[in-house]
């Protein structure tokens, strides 16, 4: 009998690139959720439109490119690229917004630079960062977090562009600091107003803990490793904590900073782009420590409310150099020592450690 | 706490893969004689034998049939008695699928051996002559790298600890583990010999913590004796040579170095046992116990076979093929090589026979996950290493250590884009030698040139000085003549 030949390991693998998108956006459920809870249809409406772009663009990118379209289709990263910017842009943004940004993402960050693998930015930060450079006005009025939008009016709101309606939009609160700040208010006299909740915006602090669990569920499934997300929340409560204990009258909290803006959705969901980011462990610390400190300094001393867009292309310029340095081999165990006859066995009986002190 | 955390790191290696075993240990079958035998004079890479047999002679069990043609190759003897029927170009156990010279013995049924020269007071004996025997014995590391064993125990420099490696950690294999629970006195014995040759003051046997029942049959029968019977962590690929040291002894051996350098060496379970035979009972290598296995056969099982057997005879024994059977497997399925056809004859590095259904997916470009690097054994960077040899940087290569991939497959196993990174590793490897050789090559041209040319004019002036010098004499004599003609 003949049998054709192929090159070991013939040890099929269940791990594929379309696992880890789905799984990261089944993660992503949980804020879903509480976005709906809050929001309304808007975030559904806004999570169809960048998705149907997505596939659209994608589709015609790889059918362009001459690629096989449907595995490449079925990976899920055009999809996730999708849910994310929905997720980041506000929820009552005109159609033509999210349409844009997306398209943006995927043909200029992703396609123009060869693909999935090879873009050297996060596709869905350069979107969101097209956007807020492009369309500022409607890229900074974001939906109360009070007002629940049903199907009828969120679809009025994002493709009718009505003026005006009472109470359909409000500050966030980093944005509120920020400006109340230089009118020269107190943290404590700013967070007398009714945006504030617990810690944060009213509401949308469950928002980001709906991005932690979800993140914690990623973790938990090693679809994601644990350096980056500690290292960006480290990157931001290390400053916090220094400033907050300096002057707390004008500087707000470390869990202020935690809880408002994308700052877990940072950690957890856009930072963790393995693509984008630096490899290694010790590469991941740098990485994350330095998204999280670039959000810190421009969300304090920069022009933008929330910066999590530019820091992480900032840093995304720097993964290959981080990765360029950190090269070469970790050693862990005691390097052996070359053997000569008069010192005898290195290896001592008595010594030998047990396999596993835990079975045995 | 801090206990634990040491010792943890002491008894483990960095990366691998937690496998799942597929392992169905049986007693070990004895097939009916083949009709036929095939054996390839071929043994690995650069090593030969040389045929000591024409066709047409009449050759007992045990009986030389090929001969080594350099100190690392080893002979091969007839597994059985019957006639020399041809030498012939024959498909061989090769990942490239070549044909090459085999020796064709058919079977005359009798199986009547040759007159064994057992030896059983081999501490009575010299290492130099116990050597002799393994060699004789055409005896190989039974593991799957088939080294000549008499080799690896020439003993120098000094060798402080004997690894018996019956860790067995790729799936599916249980060869090593069922010969443990039947000849588990005779290894015992065996790795006593290798002990004794290489005056090694320590000899610990490995074995995974999976195999309870070989581990207990080994204790009892090492309960007179100074082995040490070690359970190690089933995470593969804690059979590796380095690895299980560090499992061991929680030393590294640096990269690029041999352990032996280091005072260790490794031999295979398989190893002792035919040890065993070749000195105490005198008895060469003509049989193994191998493993046939996998969704593609009717009746799994482990077969003690003759080397030489054609696999198709040992399927047969099997009961045949199911509907799975899409591909064959010799080796493991992490690190074995496919061949293309069952005509192919059982060597001594067999260990494993598998036939399974392909699982074919398609490959897409690399994410970046970085998961490669978390299971590499060797610590390397699979994913830059990946990257290099595409783009055939070779230095890069070679600066993120290429040569110390153990081609393990964790890897691949692991890579969520079906990469075969493993495969691109190879080729990088034999790109790499090649361009060494030449390079070689090449400095040897230019020594040889500039030497020649250093000779042509050490040549010239030495004509030169001698033309001086006759010239001088000359003009002496010019001189000389008219002065005496002045006189």
């Amino acid at each position: 009998m003949q049998f054709p030949t192929s090159c070991s390991p013939f040890t099929p693998s269940n791990n594929t690139v379309q696992r880890m998108m789905l799984y990261v956006i089944a993660a992503l459920i949980p804020a879903i959720g509480t976005l709906f809870w809050f929001f309304g249809f808007s975030i559904l409406i806004q999570l169809f439109l960048a998705s149907c772009t997505a596939i659209l663009a994608e589709s015609l990118c790889l059918y362009a490119r001459k690629r096989s379209v449907l595995p490449s289709l079925l990976d899920g990263s055009a999809l996730l690229t999708a849910f994310l910017i929905a997720m980041a842009i506000p929820s009552i943004a005109p159609w033509w917004v999210v349409v844009t940004g997306t398209l943006f993402s995927i043909l200029i960050a992703k396609h123009a630079y060869g693909g999935l693998g090879y873009n050297p930015f996060n596709p869905a930060m350069v979107g969101y960062v097209f956007l807020l450079i492009s369309f500022p006005l409607q890229m900074t009025i974001w939906q109360s977090p009070l007002l629940f939008l049903d199907l009828n009016s969120a679809l009025t709101v994002i493709f009718l562009e009505p003026t005006s309606i009472d109470g359909l939009s409000s500050a966030t609160t980093l944005d509120y600091t920020k400006t109340q700040l230089h009118l020269g208010q107190s943290i404590n006299s700013i967070q007398q107003h009714a945006i504030f909740g617990f810690i944060a915006d009213k509401n949308k602090e469950f928002i980001n803990l709906a991005y932690l669990i979800g993140g914690l569920f990623l973790l938990k499934q090693k679809i994601i490793h644990w350096a980056i997300p500690t290292a960006v929340i480290l990157g931001i409560m290390l400053p916090a904590s220094i400033t907050y204990s300096m002057d707390s009258s004008i500087y707000p909290s470390p869990l202020f900073h935690l809880a408002s803006g994308a700052t877990l959705c940072a950690a957890f969901f856009i930072a963790t782009d393995p693509v984008t980011a630096s490899s290694g462990t010790k590469g991941h610390l740098i990485y994350g420590f330095l998204i999280g400190s670039l959000i810190y300094c421009i969300r304090t001393w920069g022009g933008y409310p929330d910066a999590v867009a530019f820091a992480v292309l900032l840093a995304n310029l720097t993964a290959p150099t981080i990765d360029y340095y950190l090269k070469g081999k970790k050693t862990i165990a005691p390097l052996a020592k070359e053997y000569t006859r008069n010192n005898g066995s290195n290896l001592e009986v008595g010594a030998l450690a047990s396999p596993d002190p835990v079975r045995d | 706490m801090f206990n634990f955390f040491w010792r943890k790191k002491k008894s483990t290696f960095t990366g691998g893969i937690i496998l799942d075993g597929h392992k169905q240990v049986t007693k070990i079958n004895t097939p009916q004689l083949p009709k036929e035998l095939i054996y390839p004079l071929f043994l690995t890479s650069d090593r030969y034998t040389k045929a000591c047999v024409k066709v047409g002679d009449y050759v007992k069990k045990g009986q030389v049939i090929a001969i080594a043609d350099s100190l690392l190759s080893t002979p091969i003897h007839a597994a059985s008695s019957g006639i020399i029927s041809s030498i012939e170009k024959r498909l061989i156990a090769h990942p490239s699928g070549l044909a090459d010279d085999c020796i064709i013995l058919q079977t005359d049924g009798l199986d009547s051996a040759l007159e064994a020269e057992p030896c059983l007071d081999y501490r009575q004996q010299s290492r130099d002559f116990l050597r002799k025997k393994i060699h004789q014995a055409g005896i190989v590391g039974l593991g799957g790298a088939a080294f000549p064993t008499a080799k690896k125990l020439s003993g120098s420099p000094a060798i402080h600890t004997l690894i018996i490696n019956a860790a067995e950690c790729e799936p599916y294999i249980s060869c090593d583990e069922s010969l443990a629970i039947a000849s588990a006195k005779e290894i015992i014995q065996g790795s006593l010999i290798i002990q004794h040759i290489l005056q090694a003051s320590l000899c610990i046997i490995a074995i995974e913590d999976s195999k309870p029942d070989a581990y207990l049959a080994l204790l009892f029968a090492a309960k007179e004796t100074d082995i040490k019977i070690q359970k190690v962590p089933s995470i593969y690929p804690t059979g590796g040579e380095k690895q299980l040291i560090q499992v061991l002894s929680g030393e590294q051996i640096p990269p690029q170095k041999l352990v032996f350098e280091y005072g260790y060496i490794c031999q295979n379970i398989a190893t002792s046992f035919a040890v065993y035979q070749a000195v105490l009972l005198g008895i060469p290598l003509t049989e193994r116990v191998i493993t046939v296995t996998g969704a593609g056969i009717k009746q799994a099982q482990n077969i003690q076979a003759k080397i030489g057997t054609p696999i198709k005879d040992l399927v047969q024994f099997c009961q045949g093929y199911t509907e799975h059977a899409q591909q064959l497997i010799m080796g493991g399925p992490m690190m074995g090589i496919a061949l293309a056809s069952d005509e192919i004859a059982v060597i001594k590095a067999s260990n494993c026979l598998l036939i399974e259904p392909i699982k074919a997916s398609a490959i897409q470009p690399c994410i970046r996950c970085g998961d490669c690097a978390k299971v590499c054994p060797s610590e390397l960077l699979p994913q830059q290493l990946y990257w290099y040899s595409r783009s055939q940087q070779w230095d890069n290569c070679t600066d993120y250590n290429l040569a110390d991939c153990i081609e393990c497959g964790c890897c691949d196993v692991v890579c969520p884009s079906k990469i075969p990174l493993v495969q691109s590793f190879r080729i990088a490897k034999s790109e790499i030698s090649q361009q060494q050789k030449q390079a070689e090559q090449a400095a040897l041209a230019k020594k040889r040139f500039e030497n020649q040319q250093q000779r042509k004019l050490r040549i010239e002036q030495e004509k030169a000085v001698l033309l001086e010098k006759r010239k001088a004499t000359i003009e002496k004599m010019k001189a000389a003549a008219a002065q005496r003609k002045l006189n």
